[in-house]
């Protein structure tokens, strides 16, 4: 055995209470043995992602009553999230899950550096994840496209101050990614292999997440200098769309209205009173043709409400698996998992395929309304 | 003696349902992890490429169609739920079906109210937008 190994085992020396002799250190005293204790920790896993799922899916409910009854907020609102980001961050989270799985079959098989590597791998990909969506969410905030009341209706050839969200997102980052290099500097000079194995991972992850930040700057940019010829048409359309407090009603259905070819110009009233509780109801034939009030408050505002719970919560649940993934990368640094005890690693793979499972629906659902 | 070193302990444990050299765990091949995460890749890129044609109602089902068959691969091949216990099985599937009700069910009440809440052109005319829009803004924000 080896010395880190040693020195874990020497430490779980305290709570080992001398009963249960046969009882080794990974496995608890209320169980018989460790396929029973395997299987208990894994249905607890999977009944806690039932009540992930369900917790998500009204969410979705909220999403799909929303998009059912306005497509045309959806559609209009839809053009302002970067598709390639989604798409990148799609792909970054699928590549953390295959790590993750590998992870699990690292652990079982005890190829202990890679197991380490894997889940350093995961955390990295989960860190790059979090950098896409801090341009993402910046970028939106300059542009006032938040949710509900703080939603601000879209002018056209409007671009948006420079206000510093983006550094402000990465306060925390850096932050936390300065206390990885301190700990790495000291793993480092105190020569410790645990100490190596752990901070490499950590520090790695830290910088990940500017690499992500960089990358879709780099992105957004790109489709920035796109724009200035393919968004004109939208920012036309945008213009059209003027804040419904400055009276243009019917010169903003106007406009909307030619843009997608529509026969007549419908001024409609975003919402009437009916039975006490006002709210927006779209008539079925009119289902097809687009409100022209979209870029206002209560419509695109409610959007990006249903955008960021939807996306914030989930970013949420990422940070969350980086928090366990942490932990795990020290438990395998400890070199604890083997074909008897991988349940730890099995667990939070779940969890980690849960989150990637979420998105999966998200990036479609959010992104790619045509 | 508690603290035993793990290489003991395996061969201790190793009579309760030892399937193979592994006990109850099941190394996953790499030629599968790759292979699902490509499938996964190949998926992602076909559900991009379709959001580029306006194919109208049938967009939805058919980015949720990719979505399902993407979470299929991965909830039953890296979530391992093929190998599982049939009783976690049940259990998850078991939420999907809850799921499937609770936004069928409530789906089907907006849809049912559709008819009556449409709104005419008199109720239009007489009531400005933006007053409208103003009184509904803070109760579509709850």
């Amino acid at each position: 055995m080896t010395a880190i190994q040693e020195t874990h085992t020497a430490h779980h020396d305290d709570h080992a209470d001398g009963h249960h002799h046969d009882h080794p250190s990974w496995l608890a005293h209320h169980f018989d043995d460790a396929e029973q204790q395997f299987d208990s920790g894994k249905l607890g896993m999977w009944l806690f992602l039932v009540t992930e799922v369900l917790f998500f899916s009204g969410m979705f409910c909220a999403y799909a009553l929303y998009r059912n009854r306005n497509p045309e907020v959806f559609e209009f609102c839809s053009a302002f999230l970067n598709e390639k980001l989604g798409a990148i961050n799609t792909g970054v989270l699928l590549f953390s899950s295959l790590t993750m799985a590998w992870a699990v079959r690292a652990a079982q098989l005890r190829q202990h550096k890679l197991l380490v590597g894997m889940l350093g791998a995961t955390l990295g990909c989960a860190a790059i994840f979090l950098g896409v969506k801090a341009v993402e969410y910046s970028h939106k905030w300059e542009l006032g496209l938040l949710p509900g009341k703080f939603y601000v209706a879209q002018v056209g050839g409007h671009h948006g101050a420079h206000k510093g969200y983006l550094e402000m997102l990465c306060t925390v980052p850096a932050i936390v990614t300065a206390l990885f290099a301190v700990y790495a500097i000291y793993a480092w000079a105190s020569k410790s292999l645990f100490h190596q194995r752990v901070a490499g991972p950590l520090l790695t992850a830290g910088i990940c997440f500017f690499g992500g930040v960089m990358l879709g700057q780099y992105l957004e940019a790109q489709e920035e200098a796109k724009g200035h010829a393919g968004h004109h048409e939208h920012h036309s359309m945008v213009q059209g769309h003027v804040d419904h407090d400055s009276h243009e009603h019917a010169a903003a259905s106007d406009t909307h209205a030619s843009d997608h070819g529509a026969a007549a110009a419908k001024p409609t009233s975003p919402a009437i009173e009916m039975g006490g509780s006002p709210d927006v109801y779209i008539a079925s034939e009119e289902l097809a043709t687009p409100n022209a009030n979209v870029n206002q408050k209560s419509m695109a505002g409610l959007f990006f409400s249903i955008y960021y719970c939807m996306t914030g919560v989930h970013a949420v649940h990422i940070i969350g698996g980086m928090i366990v993934i942490a932990w795990l990368i020290v438990k395998a640094s400890r070199e604890e998992f083997h074909e008897q005890y991988f349940g730890p690693v099995d667990n939070v793979g779940l969890y980690w395929h849960l989150v990637d499972f979420i998105w999966i629906y998200l990036f479609p659902l959010l992104y790619l309304i045509t | 003696m508690a603290h035993t070193t793990t290489e003991h302990n395996s061969t201790n444990n190793g009579h309760h349902g030892d399937h193979g050299h592994h006990g109850f765990s099941h190394p996953m091949p790499v030629w599968m992890l790759l292979s699902v995460f490509f499938a996964l890749l190949f998926l992602t890129g076909l559900t991009v490429f379709q959001a580029q044609f306006d194919l109208g109602n049938a967009e939805i089902w058919m980015s949720l169609t990719i979505a399902t068959i993407k979470a299929g691969l991965v909830i039953f091949f890296f979530m391992h739920l093929l190998w599982d216990k049939p009783l976690n099985a049940i259990v998850i599937l078991g939420s999907l079906i809850f799921v499937a009700l609770f936004l069928g069910f409530t789906l089907m009440d907006a849809e049912g109210y559709r008819e009556k809440l449409i709104f005419n052109s008199t109720i239009k005319e007489s009531q400005p937008g933006q007053t409208a829009a103003a009184n509904t803004a803070p109760a579509m924000a709850k």
